[in-house]
């Protein structure tokens, strides 16, 4: 590993625009918020699209630290400064990607359960999901069944996301999956959870739609769910 | 340390010592609500706390964990109950105190204290100082309620344990230990390995330390080999869960039958730890069958680290050279 660059003055403008987003990703990665912003409004200053700056720099970075969370090269801390970056990008492109009416793939109501603090995964999960082009309503701790219910009607998401850490908590997560069934509503929604102490029987038993170890994972399957789901209500 | 103190000479008399198992389990067979805080208890139904005690220290439990592990004002602020913060550890002390106190053998009491749920500064709202002081609170209280020493564990993040440590030696003199949490690819969630926990932690004057909860008695065993490879010196303690948790019914149960947590016990404590019991999905049956095993000579468990019955803990798909350098840091920030 070479160090040559350390020290070397880089002027973005003389960077072909590949090289632009090539350096917006490892920036991502390195979680440098302000050279982030940098990169995302030169990029915009060359005409790109706020789309295509969000797909072929931000997601395309974010791709890279889930992949890197995953195997276990990156942790909390180095993703939730990514995440942070991610964010920065995110101010400056979503005005104008409200304005020109870039596509959402999807809305998700996500929450820890009642009784649980811990909200560091669940917010990685918001961040990694918002920088997948996710509309997500994050609820936050401590959520009744009610809160998630009362949510779920006002924002009419795709998707709801349930956060556990604790052992007494999680099995909370299936009272508000048999109130989704009460109400009738249960198909309607794609269920995913995840937490420390969760796996994928626990997900098959309380009848959620699939068990989701980290955030990348909970993208990933977010995605593929919902594809599964239109393509099945236009059939 | 050169000053004596009481989990050094059980230790040392006992050999390996054998720990508790789980609070929270056996509280929701009793009853406790998920979502509810089981310190309330402590003041509700102290008898079912007592109760939970004594089925522990009868099944052969030497030390036994008071039941405050969320009983930090962080954690209680949930509920509501950060006003009680010193009620409900003092009244966690005491109740295990009495359980202790009644054993026909010496049980210590150890307080336990978890993390808080916030994360620090920079990455989180919460300065360091604000988190030595909630813990320097809880300490006190579980002090004053008759704890013989303070017990940090299921913590992911090096400086928390720290903010414990130091909050703890504020507010008492008692002796700490501490474990952390390796259910993240063989790392803390934070990214501290079983390495650099004993590095860390062999530097903050502890009497114990080691590892807790996480994906099952495998798991723990490889932290524990880490661990006494790094240093050999050190009292390590193991307390894992009972394998993974799944529904049967209406019951949460875990895979970790009684009988493979006593394989557990037997195999943790040839690789070296000194401490031994188990984290959630343990009962008093689980830490019977660990005491019988424990009843039998060292190395007597045998080769195989595997056993079935146990689904393997995740692991990513990277090698294990994998690191951080995969990039480097083009600038400084």
């Amino acid at each position: 590993m070479t160090d040559e660059s350390e020290n070397e003055e880089i002027n973005i403008q003389e960077m072909t625009t590949p090289e632009l987003l090539e350096l917006m990703q490892e920036d991502l990665y390195d979680g440098y918020a302000d050279e982030v912003v940098e990169e995302v409004n030169e990029a915009l200053a060359r005409g790109m699209s706020p789309y295509d700056v969000l797909t072929q720099g931000l997601v395309a970075g974010m791709e890279v630290v889930g992949v890197d969370f995953r195997d276990g090269i990156l942790f909390v801390p180095e993703v939730l400064m990514a995440a942070k970056a991610m964010k920065a990008g995110m101010e400056v492109l979503r005005p104008l990607l409200a304005e020109t009416g870039a596509p959402t793939i999807g809305k998700m109501v996500i929450g820890t359960v009642k009784g649980d603090i811990h909200d560091i995964g669940k917010n990685l999960v918001v961040m990694m999901m918002e920088g997948a082009g996710f509309e997500v309503f994050n609820l936050g701790i401590n959520n009744s069944v009610d809160d998630f219910l009362g949510a779920i009607a006002e924002h009419q998401p795709d998707i709801l996301g349930m956060s556990a850490l604790l052992t007494t908590t999680m099995p909370y997560m299936r009272e508000v999956i048999n109130a989704l069934k009460a109400k009738g509503i249960r198909n309607d929604i794609i269920v995913l959870v995840g937490g420390a102490p969760l796996n994928e029987a626990f997900a098959e038993d309380i009848e959620a739609d699939a068990y989701c170890r980290d955030a990348a994972v909970a993208v990933e399957t977010a995605k593929k769910l919902i594809q599964i789901k239109r393509s099945k209500s236009r059939a | 340390m050169t000053q004596p103190n009481p989990l050094q000479d059980l230790v040392a008399e006992q050999g390996v010592l054998l720990l508790d198992g789980a609070m929270g389990t056996l509280l929701m067979e009793m009853g406790l609500t998920s979502g509810d805080p089981p310190e309330d208890w402590n003041v509700r139904y102290p008898e079912r706390i007592e109760e939970v005690h004594r089925r522990y220290v009868d099944a052969g439990s030497r030390l036994i964990l008071t039941n405050s592990f969320g009983g930090s004002r962080f954690r209680l602020k949930l509920h509501r109950l950060d006003n009680r913060v010193t009620e409900l550890n003092r009244a966690a002390a005491g109740i295990a105190r009495r359980a202790a106190d009644a054993a026909p053998h010496k049980v210590l009491v150890a307080g336990s204290i978890g993390p808080t749920g916030e994360l620090l500064e920079p990455l989180g709202a919460m300065s360091f100082d604000e988190a030595k002081a909630a813990f320097a609170e809880q300490a006190a209280a579980l002090a004053e309620g008759g704890v013989d020493l303070l017990w940090v564990e299921t913590m992911s993040d090096l400086e928390e344990v720290r903010a414990a440590v130091e909050g703890a030696r504020e507010a008492t003199d008692l002796p700490v230990a501490a474990t952390m949490t390796f259910d993240t690819n063989r790392h803390t969630m934070m990214g501290v390995s079983p390495e650099q926990a004993v590095q860390a932690l062999g530097k903050m004057g502890l009497v114990a330390l080691g590892a807790n909860c996480g994906n099952g008695p495998d798991e723990i065993e490889e932290v524990i080999a880490r661990m006494r490879a790094q240093n050999p010196d050190v009292l390590l303690i193991a307390k894992a869960n009972a394998g993974i948790p799944h529904f049967t019914g209406d019951e949460l149960v875990y895979d970790g039958t009684p009988a493979l947590m006593g394989e557990y016990a037997r195999h943790v404590r040839d690789l070296g730890a000194n401490l031994v019991g188990g984290c959630c999905g343990n009962t008093p049956d689980h830490i019977a069958r660990m005491a019988e095993a424990l009843a039998q000579p060292a190395g007597s468990a045998g080769a195989g680290p595997v056993r079935a019955g146990f689904k393997p803990a995740p692991t990513g798909t990277a090698s294990s050279t994998a690191s951080r350098q995969r990039r480097h840091r083009r600038r400084e920030g």
